[in-house]
């Protein structure tokens, strides 16, 4: 076992890639992420599609070398699409979500440090109060049966990645062709 | 030769690219998914830890998420130290109260700005920590997974978004 400090460290260090990433991407920025929801600019989403097949192909072929152990979680309508939803809404309220904005904060700006991260943190903190009275009730309404796609799909693994990267190319040269 | 540091933007499929490559390495190396909105109910909890005590440790969901520093809550301080580095390369590390977009259709008033901004902050925090994940930990990490949470989490994040940005910046603004 690697030590606790090591582990720190990596977290640091991979936190630093992803963030200058993020902000050579225009991640951090206001402007980009309301330009996303508006639908006028889509960076965001050609950053976060191709994100999701590149991670995919190497992520999988090292769980197929036995190279690492995926975990992917569970959840619920009452929990994701609820949940999914809230965070929707204060998404295009605030601007930024809470990786960006940690970004953003690195990038100078100060809505997203004087208002925006003391909201997440109040609202992180109101849901460890209402965790007890939501966590057998709604957070567990309509459990989905299946976890992953190629289960649901009742796919091959490889199929459902092949099915997917041909899906997202193909949104995304519809974004391109449309110069969005 | 090191012109592609100072440049402000790069092509967002290499920065996707990156990203994806960048989670092979958190696989392979720390055995976890790249993810922050966690990391925010730590620091909540610790912060309520400094307030009221020890008895915060009771809470039944600190319990589960113990207010502590974790490699995730490193990787969100690499965030800002990286943004910063990007940034100040390309001569982007700017103090600013006020987004151009914002702006335009709500004016410059900083108190106006702040304030929406943790309303926002707020529902955020707390869809995020409702649907178990955010953004990066489902909208990059859950999905590449394939997980049906995951996946179902990420269009909620989108269709809320997209409802509500439309709603202040079409018909409110």
């Amino acid at each position: 076992m690697k030590s606790k400090r090591a582990d720190l460290a990596w977290g640091l260090l991979f936190g630093v890639v992803f963030g200058f990433l993020l902000h050579k991407g225009g991640a951090t920025s206001y402007d980009v992420i309301l330009g996303q929801l508006l639908l006028t600019d889509f960076t965001v989403l050609k950053i976060m599609l191709s994100a999701v097949v590149v991670g995919a192909v190497g992520i999988h072929l090292l769980q197929r070398a036995g190279r690492v152990r995926l975990s992917p979680k569970g959840g619920s309508w009452g929990k994701n699409a609820v949940g999914g939803l809230i965070f929707g809404v204060g998404f295009a309220v605030l601007g930024y979500c809470p990786g960006t904005i940690a970004g953003a904060i690195g990038n100078g700006r100060l809505d997203a440090l004087v208002g925006g991260l003391p909201g997440i943190l109040l609202g992180s903190w109101l849901f460890a109060v209402v965790y007890p009275r939501v966590r057998n009730g709604l957070l567990r309404k309509g459990a989905f049966p299946k976890g992953t796609l190629p289960e649901l799909l009742r796919l091959p693994r490889w199929a459902t990645i092949g099915l997917l990267t041909v899906l997202l190319a193909g949104l995304l040269y519809l974004v391109e062709r449309a110069e969005l | 030769m090191t012109d592609w540091l100072t440049e402000l933007r790069w092509s967002p499929y290499v920065v996707g690219a990156g990203i994806g490559i960048l989670s092979w390495f958190t696989w392979l190396i720390s055995g976890k998914p790249i993810g922050c909105s966690t990391t925010f109910s730590r620091a909540a909890g610790a912060i309520e830890r400094l307030v009221r005590g020890e008895r915060v440790l009771n809470r039944p969901y600190y319990r589960e998420v113990a207010p502590a520093v974790d490699w995730q809550a490193m990787l969100v301080v690499g965030i800002v130290i990286g943004a910063a580095a990007s940034a100040l390369l390309s001569g982007d590390l700017v103090a600013r109260w006020i987004p151009h977009q914002w702006e335009g259709a709500f004016g410059s008033g900083i108190g106006l700005r702040a304030f929406v901004a943790l309303l926002g902050g707020i529902l955020l925090g707390f869809g995020a920590r409702w649907a178990d994940g955010c953004t990066s930990g489902h909208g990059i990490s859950g999905t590449m997974q394939l997980s049906v949470a995951s996946w179902v989490s990420a269009i909620g994040f989108f269709a809320g978004g997209i409802g509500v940005a439309q709603l202040l910046f079409r018909v409110l603004a």
